[in-house]
């Protein structure tokens, strides 16, 4: 039985509201309280399942046919999650008998926008979030455009969607990947965009979204910032520094919510 | 020049001083990835063996980064001060860390070489120390700095407030404000990581943090890390900013990377000097530093993580910083893989700082994908309060929710102030006891909901 008269209770409980941040945990001593110790170590560890679980590729698989996308799969030079952490740079390429694959399956003339899901650092984030934001994507998807088939990818970093793209003869692609998780939001998904995808291209020649997740912004914001910018690469030909991300101007009035909620 | 040696019958060889330096460092995997560890443990202790024999005055001459395309090389050959470097001038690198362990080298003799010690001396011989060893020699180095507290003081451990929040809600960062205040940290600066980049945002925060540091009278500085030349604009505007932040790195290349050279850190401090806003001191820098970033940048020269990182310190040495924190779990583990790789390279960023007469402190921390949780800060957070760190990070329940990574927590600050008697800085321990947060035998205590800074909140929270 925990005997509660030990734990001192912060009086600045009702400061709370301004923040997730973990203020007023009082003390015992002037060490946490063992309630306190329990939560973060829970917290701690679905963030740590989030990156070390793999993902599950099937379920993840029928889950995006039901949204109404054919799907492919293929692995990065990544063998395992050790080496994914250690080698960065096997994670950035496709295994060569994907990239393969994927140039035989290439149709002409190529997607305008392909699509690759990607684990990165959260399965949990992929998951969640890819299914629901490509359902999103499919009803709002632009006239005429092609996607191909949305190619999952294990053991995938951001760059590996160019490679993809390359194979694929796209004009440009759009990389959905778990986000390295924090112990408040283990499950949070990014999403790169990146003009005239080939191996080589920098992070300064992409446009990112992130943070999205229900409690972040929602997958019909992101699905609707995603091709606001898509149609946008397509009039300058280009992503990165080049492109503005302005779609929140032109919302204004509008209901996407360009952030978090402060509490 | 090429070194060799034989190990156990095998023969190993070295092409040069830059390949012996890699080879001798502890196993880390930034420097795997980097291509540039020993591939063995023989040839680990072959590169300690021969590293051991060389000369100090080496370092001066064989230069690891070339001096021509680089000007944090410039700034090491160009500032080094020969006549405090002449004691220790004959000395090997082994024969270094038996005079540094030597009862000779106390405080005021370690303080008086600082200038003549090079980044690359200093990363030399902490490849030969054990981790005790680390603790041992840095706990006598004293590097001592002021603004509106004196920090760094011996028996003394400041932290830094880090209030951040996602969106930069003022309600948000001043909770967590009041939060660190009413648990005794804040003495080393309260720090802001903003999620903006605008200006008129930026502005909002400096007035936000200046408030409340003026509403309660507390002897301590704030601090914005924003990109440096952001800073410079909002001192333009007439932001009040006490320190001016910056990541710097050690060599040019990385510091390109971030958008700085050294004419932009001169630039910065001068404007922030011509404030005149610190009280006991005019230490107007805050820098943050840590193994790895060079290899990010693409820009090591093949030189090991740990060496380019005590560069970094000679860059912060140029501009009499208060502080100086290695963030140094905060990469990620294709760099410092586990708990055992921070602990270390915790030890050493900080030993090697010191040494080089550098106010460090350090971002005890992990995040999510590393080999680490909180039992691994917590060996590290002990073994630096033992060997004398300047300052370490506070943030709620060590949840960063703005960057995603866990620090040291308010509890944390205290735990270590009560184990081993450290005090906040003697001006801040003079606030945190008028204000009854801290009892007269220096223990920080809980407060009652009729305490002064309950009763008087920030205007800021008060408007939600």
């Amino acid at each position: 039985m925990a005997d509660d008269s030990l734990v001192h209770p912060d009086p600045w409980q009702m400061l709370r509201r301004h923040t997730r941040a973990r203020i007023a945990l009082g003390r015992v001593g002037s060490s946490l309280p063992t309630r306190e110790v329990l939560d973060f170590g829970v917290s701690h560890a679905l963030a740590r399942d989030a990156v070390h679980l793999p993902l599950d590729t099937a379920a993840l698989q029928r889950d995006i046919e039901a949204v109404g996308f054919e799907v492919t799969q293929v692995a990065s030079r990544a063998a395992d999650r050790h080496t994914y952490l250690l080698r960065p740079d096997l994670g950035r390429r496709v295994a060569p008998e994907d990239v393969e694959r994927l140039k035989l399956d290439a149709r002409t003339p190529g997607p305008d926008l392909a699509l690759v899901v990607g684990d990165g650092l959260s399965s949990l984030a992929v998951a969640r979030q890819a299914p629901p934001l490509l359902a999103e994507l499919k009803a709002r998807w632009p006239e005429g455009w092609r996607s191909g088939a949305v190619v999952i990818a294990r053991q995938a970093r951001v760059a590996l969607a160019d490679e993809v793209g390359e194979a694929l003869g796209a004009r440009m692609v759009a990389m959905l990947i778990g986000e390295r998780p924090g112990l408040t939001s283990p499950d949070s998904l990014g999403v790169y965009l990146t003009w005239a995808p080939r191996v080589g291209c920098n992070d300064a020649q992409r446009n990112c979204i992130s943070n999205i997740r229900p409690e972040g912004l929602s997958h019909a914001a992101a699905a609707q910032k995603l091709l606001w910018l898509a149609r946008e690469a397509r009039r300058l030909e280009l992503t990165g520094v080049g492109l503005k991300d302005e779609s929140d101007v032109l919302e204004i009035g509008g209901d996407a919510p360009k952030a978090l909620p402060s509490a | 020049m090429a070194y060799q040696t034989t190990v156990g019958g095998f023969n190993f060889r070295f092409d040069d001083l830059r390949a012996l330096m890699a080879r001798a460092t502890p196993a880390r995997s930034g420097d795997y990835l980097a291509g540039v560890a020993a591939e063995t443990d023989g040839e680990r202790m072959a590169a300690r063996v021969c590293l051991a024999d060389v000369p100090l005055k080496t370092f001066l001459e064989d230069l690891l980064v070339p001096y021509e395309s680089d000007e944090v090389t410039r700034l090491i050959i160009d500032s080094h001060d020969a006549r405090a470097f002449a004691p220790v001038s004959h000395l090997t690198v082994g024969g270094f860390r038996d005079w540094l362990l030597s009862d000779a080298a106390d405080s005021a003799t370690l303080a008086a070489i600082a200038p003549g010690i090079t980044p690359e001396m200093a990363a030399a011989v902490s490849k030969l120390m054990r981790n005790q060893d680390l603790i041992l020699v840095a706990r006598k180095c004293r590097v001592v700095t002021a603004f509106r507290d004196t920090v760094g003081l011996p028996g003394h451990l400041s932290v830094r407030l880090q209030p951040n929040h996602p969106t930069d809600d003022p309600r948000g960062i001043a909770a967590s404000m009041l939060d660190g205040l009413l648990y005794g940290a804040g003495d080393a600066v309260i720090g802001v990581n903003p999620a903006t980049d605008s200006i008129p945002a930026l502005m909002n925060l400096y007035d936000l943090l200046n408030e409340v540091i003026q509403q309660y009278g507390i002897p301590t500085q704030s601090c914005v890390l924003t990109h440096v030349t952001n800073q410079i604009q909002v001192m333009e505007k007439g932001a009040p900013v006490d320190l001016v932040f910056q990541s710097i790195a050690g060599t040019q290349k990385t510091n390109e990377s971030f958008g700085i050279n050294l004419g932009i850190l001169d630039e910065a401090r001068d404007a922030a000097l011509s404030l005149k806003r610190g009280t006991v001191g005019q230490n107007v820098m805050y820098f943050e530093t840590g193994q790895g970033s060079a290899l990010s940048a693409n820009a090591h020269h093949g030189v090991d993580q740990q060496t380019l990182e005590a560069r970094a310190y000679a860059v912060a040495r140029r501009y009499s910083p208060l502080l100086t924190n290695t963030v140094v779990g905060f990469i990620g583990p294709e760099y410092l893989f586990d708990g055992k790789q921070i602990i270390r390279a915790g030890l050493e960023d900080h030993f090697c700082g010191k040494l080089m007469g550098v106010p460090l402190g350090c971002d005890v921390c992990y995040t999510n994908h590393a080999e680490a949780d909180q039992n691994d800060m917590d060996t590290l957070l002990t073994l630096l309060g033992t060997a004398g760190i300047t300052f370490i990070m506070g943030i709620p329940g060590a949840d960063d929710i703005m960057l995603n990574y866990q620090t040291t927590s308010f509890h944390d600050a205290l735990y270590l102030r009560k184990l081993l008697g450290l005090r906040p800085s003697p001006e801040f321990e003079a606030w945190l006891k008028r204000m009854d947060i801290m009892d007269a035998a220096g223990q920080v205590q809980p407060v009652g909901s009729r305490h002064p800074m309950l009763q008087n909140l920030p205007r800021h929270l008060l408007a939600g």
